[in-house]
């Protein structure tokens, strides 16, 4: 009995990674209504804002769901970053990170296991809301390969955001104070183009949401989908699809080193 | 066996932490931790809250890396080869650290690939734990149903899937119930029984007393005293006040030890034993 009876024949970190995700996958199996509320959540917002709001709002060229709906599609990416402060905080919380830890597993390993399962997280959102865009009349105008490349784009801020994510989650520690990022993703998202163009702020918050990188991404996908833009003059909207490859490249760059610096200083 | 690369040294085995050195800002965790536990034997660390107790077991399960020291669990360096100690150890914390999602079953076969057991041997695994720890038939069930004890139980049998050399219990019946305690005593017992190594921390004198070889005293991140419970008792020499021939209680071996008297601190520590 004491000779263990592991044969770590093949022990890379890609099989850890995929064991990890299995692990998130059977979380969504074991709580379908905790994962069913957090894909109909955006849905709901697109609800509330598209007919509660959406009379009220004069799109000059277009009508504001055809506005709404890619600015929604941003959004659900920056829900996820939500959702993963969340779960690394209460990983830690019950104690699992630690165990984790305590097993032959790399940091690596853990960092993508959490972020293949946060893709399949964001293909899920983007799959509801773009099934709600078409059931409230929004559709795509400019081709299948525009469409990919929008679809492209939004993964691409997804997977800057899953870093972000869990780097927060492991600074933040405890669920509790995960709650802060809850509260603080509102103020990032009405602060851009996503549901109401820069141009009708005030000059200083204008500036403000012009340069967020939610924006960048919420005003290229309007203009790969071919839908309204609210007639966007500035650099910024006009470079939109330049700048939604480029922030989420500054963000990986700078989150996805901070977040494996973080996972390893556990053991400090 | 198909390990990476290093062979563990015969002097290494069980558990040997030199001269161990951790310090938080100003204070000071581990000042010297130096102790050896032979391989099948059970070793109780014995000492109050805030004495060094978790901060000796998180370094020595490679959870945490020590400032200064040195120590070999398993035959192995916990700072240089902490894979491979991971591969030999089994850690139980003062909280049930499973994945409450999940259910008992999945929480084994998780934890079990981790460790690199097949998908065949994880299962079967799983399943001989859950009927070796009367988990059965809660083994489907998501482990947030669990009882307290049943958490334990998991918590236990989770840390046993790759049957480890050594196996670390940070108070392992921290917040159980008194029937609860007994049976997870018993369960250590039938452990050590099959060869496992295990360095027991608690605060409650009676579960060292019940459960160890040899005892090891802690206090202000060092070890004060070492020996089996009868020496300790030895040491301190029979009660003064009231019969000449009762033998001191661990307890009032560990007041000796630590200089300390039962005032606020130490009741506190006493308190859970009764």
């Amino acid at each position: 009995m004491t000779t263990p009876t592991a044969v770590p024949a093949s022990a890379s970190w890609l099989r850890d990674a995929a064991t990890l995700t299995h692990r998130i996958l059977l979380h969504w199996r074991q709580r379908p209504f905790s994962i069913a509320l957090t894909l109909l959540f955006p849905v709901l917002i697109v609800l509330m804002f598209g007919y509660l709001f959406g009379g009220a709002m004069a799109v000059p060229d277009g009508t504001y769901l055809d506005y709404l709906i890619p600015g929604m599609l941003a959004m659900t990416m920056l829900f996820g970053l939500e959702s993963m402060v969340l779960a690394v905080t209460a990983d830690a919380a019950k104690g699992v990170t630690e165990r984790i830890r305590a097993m032959p597993v790399s940091g690596v390993a853990v960092l993508t296991g959490r972020g293949w399962a946060d893709l399949l997280n964001a293909l899920a959102g983007l799959t509801v809301m773009i099934a709600t865009g078409y059931a409230v009349g929004w559709r795509p105008h400019d081709g299948l390969p525009s469409a990919l490349a929008a679809l492209g784009l939004l993964l691409w801020l997804r997977f800057a955001f899953t870093w972000v994510g869990i780097y927060l989650g492991l600074l933040l520690k405890t669920p509790e104070s995960a709650v802060a990022v809850q509260v603080l993703v509102w103020p990032v998202g009405f602060l851009s183009s996503a549901f109401v163009s820069p141009g009708t702020m005030p000059g200083w918050m204008g500036a403000i949401a012009t340069w967020n990188p939610l924006s960048a991404t919420a005003t290229a996908v309007r203009e790969l989908f071919g839908n309204p833009s609210w007639n966007e003059t500035t650099w910024a909207a006009e470079h939109s699809v330049l700048l939604a490859t480029v922030w989420p490249a500054v963000l990986t760059a700078v989150f996805l080193p901070l977040a494996y610096r973080r996972y390893r200083l556990l053991g400090r | 066996m198909a390990y990476e690369e290093g062979v563990p040294a015969a002097e290494h085995a069980g558990i040997v932490a030199q001269d161990l050195r951790k310090q938080y800002g100003e204070r000071t965790a581990l000042d010297g931790f130096t102790l050896r536990v032979r391989p099948g034997t059970v070793c109780g660390l014995l000492g109050p809250n805030g004495a060094g107790k978790t901060t000796a077991v998180r370094i020595l399960s490679t959870l945490l890396r020590p400032d200064g020291g040195h120590a070999h669990v398993a035959g192995y360096d916990v700072v240089r080869r902490p894979r491979q100690v991971r591969y030999r150890i089994g850690l139980v914390g003062q909280h049930a650290c499973v994945d409450e999602i999940l259910t008992g079953r999945q929480n084994l076969q998780l934890f079990g690939r981790l460790g690199h057991l097949t998908a065949d041997a994880a299962r079967r695994r799983a399943g001989e734990l859950l009927d070796q720890f009367g988990l059965a038939d809660a083994a489907d069930r998501a482990v947030a149903q669990y009882s307290g004890g049943m958490r334990r139980r998991l918590d236990l049998a989770t840390s046993l899937i790759l049957r480890p050399a050594v196996l670390f219990l940070d108070e392992p019946t921290t917040g159980l119930d008194p029937a609860a305690r007994i049976d997870v005593w018993s369960r250590i017992r039938e452990l050590v029984g099959t060869g496992t190594t295990v360095l027991l921390t608690t605060q409650y004198l009676e579960e060292a007393d019940q459960l160890a070889d040899q005892i090891a005293v802690i206090d202000a991140g060092r070890i004060v005293a070492e020996g089996t419970p009868d020496e300790l008792k030895a040491k301190v020499g029979p009660d003064r006040v009231e019969t000449v021939t009762r033998k001191p209680t661990l307890d009032e071996v560990f007041l000796h030890l630590t200089g300390k008297t039962a005032t606020r601190s130490t009741e506190t520590v006493l308190e859970p034993a009764r």
